[in-house]
């Protein structure tokens, strides 16, 4: 199995300090947001990832700077051994934009409005030349339109006539067109009704299987992740706190928070069990807390957790950043 | 499909679709409509339908001067709206004096329209210190009185072109008259953009390795132009009242092609002697064209406005 | 068998737009008991929420109760002129939506929101019904009650927010909390928070609560009972334990298999082809049959009511032949 993605201590910090006019008038400092602090892992060819996390965990801009629409402050992304920073900036990034290739969570703002959905479909294929000729762009995007289950005569219309279903179903038909290898989907059914997810997940793992898709598939819906992933990588405010395959997190959760975030959860099969509630909520990401930011929500912090930053070790076949598991304390 | 299908299946859409529906049933709308279009075709085929023509000097005739209108005791019905003190048909001057009138009036707000659209993307798009600049350009703009900027544009057009003047005074004149009215679009659409930018069709239009320039022009532009096609109406009605401003202080167009204002002008000087139709007849023209463009915007703001639909 | 404390009898509530009216709920008949937890779950369109805002008294126009009768107890709400609504709502009824950010008006101290509530609709002086807010406060968990009753929404998270609106829900004593997507809103280690509270709350107020959501999970922790709609209509209505490991409808049986789940990972998800009909082609007989994989020729011209099938009412078909052939 080859890896055909890693991110390496990516980082992206956002400046959102007010506006110059108001720090001086007001005496403020200049604000920052680490979004994204350090995180690093790799996908192997045909698996997928899943990143969940709540919100402010930094998953989305972790895809973002996977997909090359934001510049990591720090650290770097590989993709099939070359470093993508150096290449979206040359001339082998078209190259790349075509093996690299996104799906977005809001279905009725990933179309253009005023597109119909043959442009839509086709612009990737226009874009890098992919295709020469009328007649064989609308076999192309025929073809595409109709192995995620829509129409050719479809073609014709416009956004606004269809579902969010179906709509999502344009938007992965749009990925597929330059013929990626890796697929980044940034919860593509979050917004979307459970019968028509449910639809749209089976296309996912049908075309996975016949294609050999990689995926980076980013949600807050643990049961999803389930359902879809190889490995999953928890997240909370920037940094990855536990790495693992999906049998194991799911069965042997170690890092408190995933331990947390799996009780918590709704859970049709899993409901009228005993849970442990959990405390607080997630802290602004303008002002972490010190060390590790989970302290305070952690029933096992200690003054370590409190003044050092765990990194991401190895626990048994397991990536976790906790000071508890490491010490042995749990 | 073929596109000639593809078109006729564009106009079935339309005439099917809310827009249509909503104007059948506005009574002012459609007046306002019918108004406007019979307004722009007097003026487009004024050549053809006016009873005379009052800009040519060889077929006044000074003993026709100031006649009354054709229901008025002295009047006549060769000259339906009376005469001026020079002998113009005041019919056919109106119609003459629309069209110079309707010509500025868009023309200066396509060229605002150009200029704040094409401002407003840049500023929404790229952000930033390009973006405070040209908001803070706007904002200097927004502090002079429309009128002044165009008095100083025009001052300085004379300075710089006196002989070339009349043939250039068009030109000049519609500049002017942009200058005061793009800010409008700029705000509009830079907030429009800001929205749209951060949608995710845009997003991915970025991610499948479209060039930032063509994003702006081929993604975001079409979805900003609702609230410019609102404005533009709304501003035609404002550029001509701004242009027979102009022409009624002297400064607008040259007197060889008199617009509505230069008309009014003209016809202010007899007002005291009792011949009122010389001045009236123009500013009632000019009201009323003014007046049914703006009816048709605020019908179109009403009628592209998702709330309330 | 005590008397139920809400009635909705054969409620119809239509939008009549230029191209006709459009029929929105269709014969919608159900019952709460007093202190119980009614699910109402839903894909979009389905009508669930129409069903809560024609209950409270909110149904947007141009949309309207074409005919059937709401009844809270004993009492018809849904004909009363506006300011007989009013009182009720409050009083009798207290309301949850969705979204913490707008349910709470960003410009007053959440104190006064509270207060004035609790004036509005109990006879109490200005600092009774004060200790009676920071008394709600704590009661939904939040800490230093007496210091952030003046604070605004904005110094609020979102979870805070929505304990700030349930305090507001119960402010008034209501018999009856209408809540449409109380947590869909929140971060999902906020929404397990947020769903005992209401239960535990309601229970100790006394209050019955229809509960609105497309989310099953939430509808397994919190209700009693849950009823599934489709196309304007219930088509399953029963204990939730029964209709989500029971399903008698086959709309519910997809539903229940297209629903990942963390306890077990499958290859496929049980898909339903196609999707929610729009309300201007809402097919005729029964609104599923289009997509049902069991649909007989009944199915597509008579449209059936609900039936008793095992421990729960669904309005198929296929109940009473299987009753009939003895199953």
């Amino acid at each position: 199995m080859t890896t055909l993605v890693q991110a390496v201590d990516l980082a992206k910090v956002f400046d959102v300090s007010a506006p110059w006019l108001n720090r001086v008038i007001e005496g403020k400092s200049r604000q920052f947001v680490h979004a994204v602090d350090g995180v690093s892992f790799s996908i192997e060819k045909g698996q997928t990832l899943a990143l969940v996390g709540e919100s402010g965990c930094g998953k989305s801009t972790v895809a973002r700077l996977l997909v090359g629409l934001h510049e990591p402050t720090r650290g770097h992304v590989r993709f099939d051994g070359h470093d993508t920073q150096m290449v979206w900036n040359s001339a082998e990034g078209r190259a790349l934009r075509r093996r690299i290739q996104m799906i977005f969570q809001d279905p009725y703002a990933s179309l253009n409005p005023r597109w119909s959905v043959r442009d839509i479909v086709a612009e990737p294929l226009t874009e890098h030349n992919l295709v020469s000729g009328e007649s064989r762009l609308r076999e192309r995007v025929a073809e595409l339109l109709h192995r995620v289950g829509l129409a050719p005569a479809d073609m014709e219309k416009f956004p606004h006539q269809f579902s969010g279903g179906q709509r999502q179903r344009i938007s992965i038909a749009r990925a597929l067109a330059t013929e990626p290898e890796f697929l980044i989907c940034d919860e593509p059914t979050s917004a979307l009704d459970v019968s028509v997810q449910a639809q749209v997940l089976n296309i996912m793992k049908d075309l996975q299987r016949e294609r050999g898709l990689t995926y980076l598939f980013i949600s807050h819906n643990l049961a999803v992740v389930r359902h879809v992933s190889d490995a999953v990588g928890v997240m909370y405010l920037g940094r990855l706190v536990e790495l693992a395959d999906t049998e194991t997190l799911f069965s042997t959760p170690r890092h408190p928070y995933t331990r947390m975030l799996l009780d918590a959860i709704p859970d049709i099969a899993m409901s009228g069990r005993a849970r442990t509630p959990v405390q607080g909520e997630v802290p602004n990401p303008l002002n972490p807390p010190s060390g590790c930011s989970f302290h305070p929500r952690c029933p096992l912090a200690n003054d370590r957790c409190r003044a050092e930053r765990p990194a991401l070790g190895n626990v048994g076949g397991v990536q976790i950043a906790c000071h508890a598991v490491s010490e042995g304390r749990q | 499909m073929t596109s000639a299908t593809a078109v006729q299946g564009r106009w079935a859409r339309f005439f099917d679709g809310d827009l249509w529906y909503s104007f059948k049933h506005s009574p002012t709308a459609v007046i306002a409509a019918v108004i406007a279009v019979v307004c722009v075709v007097c003026a487009v085929f004024a050549n053809w339908i006016a009873p005379h023509n009052p800009f040519d000097l060889a077929t006044l005739d000074l003993s026709d001067s100031r006649l009354p209108p054709a229901w008025i005791e002295g009047g006549s019905s060769k000259y339906v709206l009376g005469t001026d003190d020079q002998g113009r048909d005041i019919l056919s001057a109106l119609m003459y004096g629309s069209r110079i009138s309707l010509l500025v009036g868009l023309a200066s707000v396509a060229l605002s329209v150009l200029i704040g659209v094409g401002l407003g993307l840049l500023s929404g798009f790229v952000g930033g210190r390009i973006d405070a600049f040209i908001m803070r350009v706007c904002d200097v703009m927004l502090s002079f009185p429309s009128i002044l900027v165009a008095l100083l544009i025009d001052g300085i057009g004379r300075a710089m072109f006196p002989n070339a003047h009349d043939t250039l005074a068009f030109s000049v004149l519609v500049f002017a008259i942009a200058l005061t009215g793009w800010v409008q679009y700029a705000r509009t659409v830079r907030g429009s953009t800001m929205v749209e930018r951060n949608k995710e069709y845009v997003q991915a239009a970025r991610v499948i390795g479209v060039a930032p320039v063509r994003v702006m022009f081929r993604h975001v532009l079409p979805n900003v132009l609702g609230p410019v096609l609102v404005l533009a109406t709304i501003q035609i009605a404002g550029a001509i009242i701004t242009e027979a401003t102009l022409s009624f202080l002297g400064v607008g167009v040259p007197p060889t092609s008199p617009s509505l204002g230069t008309l009014i002008r003209i016809g202010q000087d007899f007002l005291f002697s009792g011949e009122w139709w010389i001045t009236i007849f123009p500013g009632a023209m000019l009201v009323l064209i003014a007046l049914s463009v703006n009816l048709l915007g605020d019908w179109l703001r009403d009628a592209l406005n998702p709330r309330l639909r | 068998m005590t008397a139920p404390l809400l009635e909705v009898r054969h409620l119809r509530v239509e939008f009549p737009t230029r191209r006709g009216s459009l029929l929105a709920l269709n014969d919608v008949s159900f019952e709460i008991a007093p202190g119980e937890i009614l699910g109402v779950v839903g894909e979009s369109g389905a009508g669930k929420s129409l069903t809560g805002a024609s209950i409270i008294g909110l149904l947007e126009p141009p949309g309207r109760i074409a005919s059937g009768e709401i009844v809270l107890d004993g009492r018809r709400i849904d004909n009363l002129p506006h300011e007989a609504m009013r009182s009720i709502r409050g009083r009798q009824i207290g309301a949850i939506f969705q979204d913490p950010l707008t349910s709470l008006n960003p410009l007053y101290p959440v104190g006064r929101q509270l207060i004035e509530t609790i004036q509005t609709h109990l006879n109490m002086s200005v600092e009774a019904a004060r200790a009676r807010a920071v008394a709600l406060l704590k009661e939904t968990g939040i800490p230093a009650a007496e210091a952030r009753i003046d604070q605004y929404p904005h110094q609020f998270s979102g979870g805070m927010r929505q304990r700030v609106v349930i305090a507001l829900a119960l402010a008034a004593e209501p018999k009856l909390i209408v809540a449409d997507e109380p947590t869909t809103a929140l971060d999902v280690s906020i929404q397990a928070q947020i769903i005992s509270l209401l239960k535990r709350l309601t229970k100790q107020h006394g209050a019955a609560v229809m509960l609105v959501t497309h989310d099953m999970g939430v509808i397994a922790e919190a209700s009693d009972r849950v009823a599934v709609m489709y196309a304007g209509r219930i088509v399953e209505i029963g204990p939730v334990q029964e209709v989500i490991h029971h399903p008698a409808h086959p709309y519910t049986a997809g539903l229940m298999g297209s629903i990942p789940s963390m306890g077990k990972a499958r290859e496929r998800l049980l898909q339903i082809d196609g999707t929610m009909p729009r309300l201007n082609a809402i097919p005729g007989g029964c609104a599923f049959n289009p997509r049902c994989p069991h649909a007989v020729e009944r199915c597509r011209r008579e449209r059936p009511d609900l039936m008793q099938a095992g421990q729960t009412r669904a309005a198929c078909w296929l109940i009473e032949s299987s009753r009939r052939s003895g199953a």
